[in-house]
């Protein structure tokens, strides 16, 4: 284990850092605001006749990234694995994948550990980068819990991708938090599906390993 | 067509304050931003909810820009007597949906 890492015993979902009335929107099953995604997603599955194949999907999310044909994949891009034509970031994509992520929620992470991949994905999370030299880990590992323009920093457990986040008014993946965070740090912003991403996804499940699901949580 | 989505309890004792959820999924595009070549992107947004209780009106919210999009309105009303909530969302360039919710008042 690299020096800062958290330990597994003190390690918090984002969930924990939110108040009170965010937690409750993540909690309200009828009206969360993730609910009208959930519902297109469901539409979706059906018209894309996605049934045909698969019949339970449950616990699929917590699995991935994963490795597929070769290549390791994020759940996003598993997804689109027959409709290419669904956009990154798109609401069709982002309806469907959530869809699916919805029913591992409560079960716990477990991503294989494929060592090269894993070790990437550590490496792009302790390099300094960007106009601000700073590393991921400089705050979600060694000052989460303090406050960066007012909001507490959380531990970058990624448990509930798709996010409904409140300062998007949208539903978004993983990868438009990653981007969000390298233009903070005024770093190259990578590209949807870049290969660096796909890695770092990877290291954060297996960090967050154990962990509940969430998704589509809400978050700040 | 758009999507709605109510919360009403499935029963209720007569008298009882009860609590009614709506959420509705719309963009709410305020009318006052701008697209990056500088024209204004029109309004459209939800500008009204009415809600009636068996025929009543007992509740009506007139929504204006600068609300947050997908607009989830929460109100009470006292459950009198078993039967029909009806809502009726409309707005702008025509939006309108409508939803039911039936109650059993014992």
């Amino acid at each position: 284990m690299a020096l800062g890492e958290i330990p597994l015993s003190e390690r918090k979902s984002g969930y924990e850092f939110m108040s009170r009335e965010t937690r409750a929107m993540q909690d309200d099953a009828v009206t969360g605001p993730a609910v009208l995604t959930l519902l297109d997603g469901e539409a979706l599955w059906g018209k894309l006749g996605c049934a045909a194949c698969h019949t339970n999907m449950k616990g699929v999310a917590a699995r991935y990234p994963a490795i597929v044909g070769g290549k390791l994949t994020t759940l996003e891009q598993q997804v689109r694995h027959r409709n290419p034509e669904l956009a990154y970031e798109s609401r069709e994509l982002l309806a469907l994948t959530a869809f699916v992520a919805k029913q591992s929620r409560g079960m716990p992470i477990e991503v294989s550990e494929i060592k090269s991949h894993l070790e990437a994905g550590r490496a792009f999370f302790h390099k300094r980068q960007g106009q601000l030299n700073l590393a991921c880990a400089n705050c979600h590992d060694d000052n989460w819990g303090k406050k960066l323009a007012g909001t507490p920093i959380p531990q970058a457990h990624p448990t509930g991708y798709p996010i409904y986040r409140l300062e998007w008014q949208s539903v978004g993946s993983i990868t438009r938090r990653f981007r969000n965070c390298l233009t903070g740090m005024r770093a190259e912003l990578l590209p949807h599906g870049a290969p660096e991403l796909v890695d770092l996804e990877l290291y954060l499940m297996w960090r967050a390993r154990g962990m509940p699901m969430e998704a589509p949580a809400v978050r700040p | 067509m758009a999507r709605v989505v109510v919360n009403v309890p499935a029963e209720a004792k007569k008298g009882e304050v009860i609590e009614i959820r709506t959420l509705a999924g719309h963009a709410m595009e305020t009318g006052f931003r701008r697209t990056q070549l500088g024209e204004l992107i029109p309004r459209d947004i939800i500008r009204s909810l009415v809600c009636t209780y068996n025929g009543v009106e007992v509740f009506r919210a007139e929504l204006h820009p600068a609300m947050a999009a997908n607009p989830l309105l929460s109100f009470t009303t006292v459950a009198t007597e078993s039967g029909t909530l009806e809502f009726r969302w409309t707005g702008d360039n025509g939006f309108s949906a409508t939803e039911k919710a039936s109650i059993k008042v014992v």
